[in-house]
């Protein structure tokens, strides 16, 4: 092939760029319908937090964490999650186009066909839960009083940068399970949706056997509670070196990996049923 | 024949057609095989990490609410199993009637020799007892082998969590007929969805039991009609509800059933005239 990687991906970039700029244009007709659903969304995903409020008017700590250091946690979950399902999330969707047979469409025209899965129906509705989640990460930091030496200022960035790819590659992974088992798409809630939750709360109320789980299983873990230890200055209930929590972005690019062997094997075995 | 024969034969023969639309629908869930499977799946796995923050609120506040730490856990694994049959999400038939608004075949539904409302019904009845039986049992059995759960032995307090199930399904049927009927006005009732999904969620103690809500908020939550769906049928499973309580919970629920009924009725009956005006 004559094309250098580079180009592929900056193809590949480009072609989710134009599948989204239309669904933009075409969502942005309808304004008000628009800012109605995105201002429904910002509520929906805020009540996860106004129940963290609400246990914390009974509690001062939950597993030895204060409210602003569980609203570090939501926060940069939420982000992660946010900012994977506005860039990717739509491939969740894949099931049902196998089922209806428009998959094929998607393979034959002359563009990535995971980089138009992803920004098929793109949304920026979906901005609800990263805007509401990047609030109270913002929330967070004003009652925290962080010292921040250098090593912590490389470490937010890094990990809502690596938490974003770790969810990424969960949505792809999971939409991978869905050329084989098209109905998965609520197996992959739990572990979206259900990991984005479970990061929201101290790992130390998690039995240690599930916490390991999100560090050597799924390594959701990676995304905030592993960073967030050593920028909130918590000790690890695992034990874990401290490398540990410097490794999300090592973390990620094992998950980009596994992510793109999941989506070529599962693209590899398919086979369209001719409508 | 006479005229008493003759309604009689008509309403038995409603009896016996609601009795089939519900089978119906019990059936046509029944197909979605890997999908319930993935479902129940997920309820456990939110059911899981649920348990594990309630745990850790009661382990800081034992007794809160009048709760013990086995009963808020087995909370959680009540209100999961019960998240997917009485709809708190919405769902269900609200599907299949957004589905015939945007072809226009709901026209049609209102000119039927069947009662639209209680064809609905029926269908929603027969998908929440498939619900219940699949999406319910998996996680109560998972949490119950997993977790310290209590739940009860007497089968007495089995028979009213049923009855209140059945209550709190109709109470949620009548809410979501309610968003359903805004689409002859809204043309699509998306929106009064999304936020009936939050107050849901939140006023029928899915998230919170309603004893942890502070002052006011909790007063008012008790009172409205989501407390019908989640709140009631866990504390009669729970056996918080006994005797008179019980009585009360259940004439709870069956009083919203009833007005939310009637007011659907209502509001159907001025679509349906809005739906002759437009096509005469």
């Amino acid at each position: 092939m004559a094309e250098t990687a580079l180009e592929r991906t900056g193809w590949a970039l480009r072609s989710w760029w134009l599948v989204a700029a239309m669904w933009t244009r075409s969502i942005m007709a309808y304004r008000v319908s628009f800012t109605l659903m995105l201002l429904a969304n910002i509520a929906t995903n805020s009540l996860d937090f106004v129940v963290l409020v609400l246990m914390f008017r009974h509690t001062d700590t939950l597993g030895g964490w204060t409210l602003p250091e569980l609203a570090f946690l939501y926060g940069t979950s939420g982000l992660a999650l946010g900012m994977a399902n506005l860039l990717v999330g739509s491939i969740d969707a894949l099931g049902q186009r196998i089922r209806a047979g428009t998959l094929d469409i998607v393979l034959i025209r002359p563009a990535p066909a995971l980089a138009q899965l992803c920004a098929e129906r793109f949304s920026l509705r979906r901005l609800g839960r990263p805007l509401q989640a990047g609030a109270l990460l913002l929330w967070s930091l004003s009652e925290l009083s962080v010292h921040w030496t250098p090593d912590r200022l490389v470490l937010l960035p890094m990990m809502l940068i690596s938490g974003t790819v770790i969810f990424s590659c969960v949505f792809i992974g999971g939409a991978s399970v869905q050329f084989w088992w098209d109905e998965a798409k609520e197996l992959q809630n739990s572990f979206t949706y259900g990991g984005a939750t479970m990061l929201q709360y101290p790992p130390t109320i998690f039995a240690k056997e599930l916490v390991a789980g999100t560090v050597f299983g799924l390594p959701l873990a990676f995304v905030n509670w592993l960073p967030a230890l050593r920028i909130l200055d918590k000790p690890d209930p695992l034990g874990l070196p401290a490398a540990f929590q410097f490794a999300s972005p090592i973390a990620a690019a094992l998950c980009v990996a596994a992510a793109a062997l999941a989506w070529r094997a599962g693209l590899r075995a398919y086979r369209g049923t001719g409508n | 024949m006479t005229l008493t024969a003759q309604l009689r034969q008509v309403e038995g023969g409603s009896a016996q057609l609601y009795l089939a639309v519900a089978g119906g629908a019990f059936r046509r869930y029944s197909t979605y095989r890997a999908a319930t499977l993935a479902g129940a799946f997920t309820n456990t796995v939110f059911g899981c990490i649920l348990a594990y923050t309630f745990l850790a609120l009661w382990q800081a506040r034992p007794g809160l609410g009048g709760y013990d730490a086995q009963q808020a856990v087995s909370y959680i694994w009540i209100s999961q199993a019960l998240l997917v049959t009485v709809a708190v999400w919405g769902g269900g038939f609200q599907d299949d009637v957004q589905d015939r608004f945007r072809t226009g075949d709901i026209a049609v539904d209102l000119y039927r020799p069947v009662d639209f409302q209680g064809w609905w019904l029926a269908t929603d009845l027969g998908r929440a007892a498939f619900h219940l039986i699949t999406r319910g049992a998996v996680p109560t059995v998972f949490g119950a082998l997993v977790f310290d759960t209590r739940l009860p032995a007497d089968p007495a307090v089995w028979a009213a969590f049923l009855l209140s199930v059945l209550l709190a399904v109709v109470v949620s049927f009548g809410l979501r007929f309610l968003v359903s009927l805004t689409g002859f006005w809204l043309h699509d009732s998306e929106g009064v969805r999304a936020v009936m999904l939050v107050v849901s969620m939140f006023f029928s103690g899915m998230l919170l039991p309603l004893a942890l809500f502070p002052g006011w908020l909790g007063r008012i939550a008790v009172e409205l009609p989501w407390a019908a769906l989640i709140s009631v049928p866990t504390d009669v499973l729970l056996e918080r509800r006994t005797g008179g309580a019980l009585v009360a919970g259940l004439a709870f629920q069956a009083g919203w059933a009833v007005l939310l009924l009637a007011a659907g009725r209502g509001v159907q009956l001025l679509a349906t005239r809005k739906v002759v005006v437009q096509g005469g």
